[in-house]
């Protein structure tokens, strides 16, 4: 062997050696954070999808208790989503809809949209957004109370026409600075709500007939 | 100031001043905190220094966990310093580097998620982080693990206080509150401590958005410059 090759593979060697070693580590701190990983994050769903829901409604886990949604440009999904359905005694009484509103104003919304089964809305949350902090970013819960308006709303109350905001003659308060945001949510959630209306009976029939599915 | 040390020194020749540390390690401590502060001297790692310094507890947290990988980066490498061949030190540099924030990224993923999810794609950017490799090649790769961990250490601290000093400018000026989000670090019983400034301010979007960022960092340069200039 001559030299060059020598310390050709001793250089090699060398950063194979760090590189397993980086590797394990990795793998050790992977399994142990693990477990506490998957817990918050399922909690921390939990305790969104409940955000959207009226307090002591329901009693099971809407999270375990949840239906494949195929992409539909209704609830704006590239992507198969999820509903969640919230029972109280084995009978829903509510659905939480994943959707997304694609036209904000820097890209996609993500919203969780709680609606009951008289058809009103129990809540509307964001889950994921990149509107302007400070102008647009109104629409977390966290900034403003602005997305509790949509509680208590439904296809009827108010019609079509006046789902938009006051600016553009609808029923929506939204503040100044920032508009092509709430338009973006107040048309998502009004198509969620027509999806909802033309696809209940088989979001909520599964249940009614699977006494299997756990409370 | 050099020139009455250096003629001092023979007579005193360990611990001329304080008695409890040494030159050298006083030189690192002041080093990273102040001459050669990493964000208004050196001007290295300023990635996320502009972006996440719009609050405090973003730029607490970051500095903090920039703090922990380099002190344990520069240990280590300081450590295995004498086994890396001079022609990969790079890589081998990187590879520990990116490991260990993997390991914070994964601990603040399970044990501050709310954290975790605000300060998003920045923590495994640490990894890029310049000041990082920096100490790590500059100093750790050429001098005992001691030192170096002290180095980084000071290197971390010091960037940590630029980055709180600008996010408390830019959070009192763009939001008029402190320690906003404290709850998101330390759970919901610190839900009280943001302390609101001014009531029903309206805030000024330009601190809380980049240009913030720069003009309040271009600020803090020129008031070290300033304190320099009159020491001078």
């Amino acid at each position: 062997m001559t030299p060059v090759l020598r310390e050709t593979l001793a250089t090699a060697l060398t950063l194979l050696v760090i590189a397993v070693i980086g590797a394990s580590l990795l793998a050790g701190t992977f399994e142990l954070t693990r477990p506490t990983i998957e817990h918050s994050e399922l909690a921390e769903k939990l305790a969104l999808v409940a955000q959207t829901l009226p307090p002591g409604s329901f009693d099971n886990n809407p999270i375990q208790d949840a239906l494949p949604l195929a992409a539909d440009p209704r609830l704006g999904l590239k992507h198969p989503g999820q509903a969640y359905i919230a029972r109280k005694e084995g009978q829903a009484v509510a659905v939480v809809l994943e959707a997304v509103a694609p036209d904000g104003y820097a890209g996609e919304i993500r919203l969780l949209i709680g609606i009951r089964i008289d058809g009103s809305l129990s809540g509307v949350r964001v889950t994921g957004h990149l509107e302007t902090p400070g102008l647009g970013d109104y629409i977390d819960i966290a900034r403003s109370p602005w997305i509790n308006q949509f509680t208590g709303k439904s296809l009827s109350q108010p019609a079509d026409a006046a789902w938009k905001v006051r600016k553009d003659g609808g029923a929506f308060d939204y503040l100044a600075g920032a508009t092509v945001t709430p338009r973006a949510i107040i048309k998502a959630v009004n198509r969620a709500l027509h999806y909802f209306a033309a696809h209940q009976a088989e979001l909520l029939a599964p249940l009614k007939e699977n006494p299997h599915v756990q409370p | 100031m050099s020139s009455p040390e250096a003629t001092l020194a023979p007579v005193q020749p360990a611990a001329p001043s304080g008695g409890l540390m040494s030159r050298e390690t006083r030189d690192i401590i002041v080093n990273g905190l102040w001459t050669q502060n990493p964000g208004i001297v050196q001007l290295l790692g300023l990635c996320p220094l502009l972006a996440i310094s719009n609050n405090i507890v973003n730029a607490l947290s970051l500095g903090l966990a920039t703090t922990l990988v380099m002190a344990v980066a520069s240990g280590s490498v300081a450590l295995v310093r004498n086994f890396i061949p001079h022609e990969i030190r790079i890589p081998a540099f990187v590879l520990i580097i990116a490991a260990l924030v993997t390991v914070v990224e994964l601990a603040m993923h399970a044990w501050v998620p709310a954290l975790y999810i605000v300060l998003g794609v920045f923590i495994p950017l640490i990894t890029t982080n310049c000041i990082v490799l920096a100490r790590v090649e500059a100093f750790a790769s050429k001098r005992s693990t001691a030192h170096s961990i002290l180095d980084a250490t000071m290197m971390g601290i010091g960037l940590t206080a630029v980055l709180v000093v600008l996010g408390a400018m830019r959070e009192a000026l763009g939001k008029g509150t402190l320690f906003s989000g404290v709850d998101l670090a330390l759970g919901p019983i610190a839900k009280d401590w943001v302390i609101p400034l001014a009531p029903d301010y309206n805030g000024f979007l330009l601190a809380v958005l980049p240009p913030g960022a720069f003009i309040g960092l271009g600020l803090l340069i020129a008031l070290r410059n300033r304190l320099l200039m009159r020491e001078a």
